[in-house]
């Protein structure tokens, strides 16, 4: 036993608070609070749907939340909150300290228990009317929670494989069963001295001047607060040099682009046709649309409930000009 | 004819090189751009939440750079500044507690090397031979000297008491990103050999590794080394987090699931000659080398085939194999110029024998994602290019 050095400080117990919220098994740690499948589905909708897909099917590689009963034994087992995960803790936890994704921390109390009611609607697990509660939270059978043991390697392997290892005429003959050319799903290699180079060469033509009189013109608090504002907007777009498409289009440049413009990204048949037409993002349709996107653009794939605050919306206008440079 | 490089004077050798402090913290030079981290972009969704592989066909030795490490993120890398540091030990504690950084170096301290394996490593070639590289079969792994206090003295300093019996409690460890990676640990593994550290090959860890303090669990798999630690609590069961349920637990063939799967067991790879390190040099000596590890303890011999596994040889430990740490083997050899079916066998102190694949499946099936350990068999073909294969 290690005598104490008397480091540290004691935590308070608010500090406790603040940090301790995950939630066991057994219901310790789960807050008292409500939500029904009925406004879980909206919040999945504006919060989740984006990458869980409006009915928790999953988008592109993000996770499936739904289906996959009876798949664990097939060839491709579908895990999702219904046919794998034990405890409905771990969900209610998950949702309510990491997500949504690149947002954490965000939802309330209520709202988490609405979203996880909603998922559990999605895999039929509880009726359309229904609403969880810190109350009936332990009521829950999860499907699969039956579906684990505890690691018994120790039992089932090394006593196999502790052995003496063959040295000499182990096999008869040895064929190559299996290639992993003929997939051809390796990357090909990058980072080699041409490409290094050609960055090199592309940042010295930029012209420092201009970039200065530009940024100059914008009001850098207010990009800092838009720079926060965007993090609701990361999970799906980039913005910035090199960015790319994520499930949502990058957006360098977007104000004053022409609207369904971004090359190789699907956009919905509303955004195809107002590419057709020539219509171009303003400061006005891009606040319009931020505002309400699916009043602004029928149909469109973009899943998000849209900006509450003025305040956030001149912030990320000034941030999406900003950071486009 | 005579070689121009030793007949006439070069560049280098009448007029200077750079001076001190070119580069006042310095990268490997421009000839080594090719030693990179590399990531496989169809594996995940998004860069933020994501893996890539170390480039362990390009090193020796068993010491891993920091800066070619392997990342695992779940919410990106975080900038934490030492000053925004907060450790707390909350839970079945006597005094709940929070530490500064500038507390955490006030602890005694140790230094260990060890290596940190992602579950996932070889996940990919369950099903078949799929990724032709050592990088990307066996590279979500590296190996380094930590510097930090251990999780022991952090836990007695709060005060464990309050737990009761210490046999059936856990630790549970939580990082400060927005992931919050979480898991449980069982109170004897805690109270053992892990580390709460803040220095990698003795210097400060990097962002992507959790600077500035992460957890290092010898011996078992890389996400329970939670990064930006910044909380410890001691619980009365396992908190079947997202990452220790739906996460890292291994599907067998019948659908049921092992969990609490922490140990990486024994398992070594030939690192050169590979698909990304060709035999350039034709026939005539040769050096084969590789890499062997365990998490239960020191690695003891590794053996070569060159005739996928019909015959085997043993290889030289460059030094006597280290608790949960990697060994390099070399097995020093006369390469005929003929097709070779290379593979390494790597034994721990437990006596535990590496599988073959088929072994590991007729145990557990296809579907496991996780602790793939089994042999590697590279086919290196006559020009001496090599290639990912899987054999009968």
């Amino acid at each position: 036993e290690g005598g104490k050095l008397g480091l540290g400080r004691p935590a308070l117990p608010e500090e406790v608070a603040a940090w301790n919220v995950d939630v066991l098994p057994d219901g310790t740690g789960l807050p008292v609070g409500s939500g029904s499948v009925e406004d879980g589905e909206m919040l999945f909708s504006d919060n989740c749907a984006a990458c869980h897909g409006e009915f928790a099917e999953g988008v592109d590689n993000w996770p499936e939340l739904a289906g996959g009963e009876d798949t664990l034994a097939d060839a491709d087992p579908v895990k999702t909150v219904g046919s794998y995960w034990p405890y409905l803790s771990t969900t209610w936890d998950y949702v309510h300290r990491s997500m949504p994704y690149g947002n954490a921390q965000s939802l309330t109390t209520d709202d988490v228990y609405a979203i996880v009611a909603y998922i559990l609607y999605s895999n039929y697990l509880v009726e359309d009317d229904f609403v969880l509660t810190n109350e009936n939270f332990l009521d829950i059978e999860m499907p699969n929670a039956d579906g684990f043991i505890v690691d018994d390697r120790a039992e089932t392997e090394y006593p196999m494989w502790r052995t003496e290892p063959c040295m000499e005429d182990c096999k008869d003959s040895v064929e190559i069963t299996m290639r992993a050319t003929v997939l051809d799903v390796t990357p090909e290699e990058e980072g080699s001295t041409e490409e290094v180079t050609e960055a090199a060469v592309t940042q010295d033509t930029s012209e420092p001047e201009e970039v200065v009189e530009e940024v100059a013109v914008i009001d850098p608090a207010l990009v800092e607060a838009g720079e926060k504002v965007f993090r609701k907007c990361a999970a799906c777009h980039e913005i910035g040099e090199g960015a790319r498409n994520k499930s949502g289009p990058q957006l360098n440049g977007v104000v004053g682009r022409v609207m369904g413009s971004v090359e190789d990204f699907k956009y919905s048949k509303g955004f195809v046709a107002a590419h057709d037409q020539g219509r171009t993002w303003d400061e006005v349709s891009i606040t319009e649309y931020l505002a309400k996107p699916r009043d602004f653009m029928k149909g469109t794939k973009m899943a998000f409930a849209g900006l509450k605050k003025e305040a956030d919306m001149a912030a990320i206008l000034a941030y999406l000009q900003a950071a486009s440079e | 004819t005579a070689d121009p490089l030793i007949t006439e004077i070069q560049p280098w050798a009448q007029s200077f090189g750079d001076g001190v402090d070119a580069t006042p913290y310095g990268l490997p030079i421009e000839f080594e751009s090719d030693v990179i981290r590399r990531n496989v972009p169809w594996l995940t969704a998004d860069a933020t939440s994501s893996i890539n592989f170390t480039p362990i066909h390009a090193l020796d030795g068993t010491i891993t750079p920091q800066g070619c490490a392997f990342e695992r993120h779940h919410s990106g890398a975080i900038e934490l500044a030492k000053p925004d540091y907060r450790l707390m030990i909350n839970g079945l504690v006597d005094t709940p507690l929070v530490f500064t950084y500038e507390d955490l170096e006030r602890f005694p301290r140790e230094t260990h090397v060890y290596f940190c394996e992602c579950a996932a490593n070889t996940g990919m070639e369950w099903a078949g031979a799929q990724l032709n590289g050592a990088q990307f079969t066996h590279g979500m792994i590296h190996n380094m000297e930590y510097s930090g206090v251990p999780l022991r003295l952090l836990l007695e300093e709060a005060g464990l008491d309050a737990a009761g019996d210490l046999a059936d409690k856990w630790v549970y460890v939580e990082g400060a990103d927005a992931s919050s990676n979480g898991r449980s640990i069982p109170m004897e593994k805690a109270l053992d050999d892990v580390l709460v550290a803040f220095k990698a090959n003795g210097e400060a860890l990097r962002k992507e590794h959790g600077y500035p303090v992460r957890l290092v669990v010898p011996g078992w798999e890389g996400n329970m080394w939670v990064k930006w630690l910044r909380r410890i609590e001691v619980t009365p069961m396992a908190v079947q987090s997202r990452e220790e349920t739906s996460k890292y637990t291994d599907t067998l063939a019948d659908g049921t699931s092992r969990k609490w799967t922490w140990v990486m067991d024994a398992k070594s790879v030939i690192t050169s000659p590979s698909p990304q390190s060709p035999i350039t040099h034709g026939p005539g000596p040769l050096v084969i080398t590789g890499l062997a590890w365990s998490g239960h303890g020191a690695t003891t011999r590794v053996d070569v085939s060159k005739d996928g596994g019909k015959t085997w040889e043993t290889a030289r430990l460059a030094a006597p194999g280290a608790d949960k740490a990697l060994t390099r083997f070399y097995l020093d050899t006369e390469w005929d110029g003929e097709e070779m079916l290379l593979q390494s066998r790597a034994m721990d102190e437990t006596g535990y024998v590496q599988p073959t694949k088929t072994q590991l499946r007729e145990v557990r099936g296809l579907n496991s994602i996780y602790h793939n350990n089994c042999i590697q068999t590279w086919w290196v073909k006559p020009g001496g290019e090599a290639e990912n294969v899987e054999v009968s």
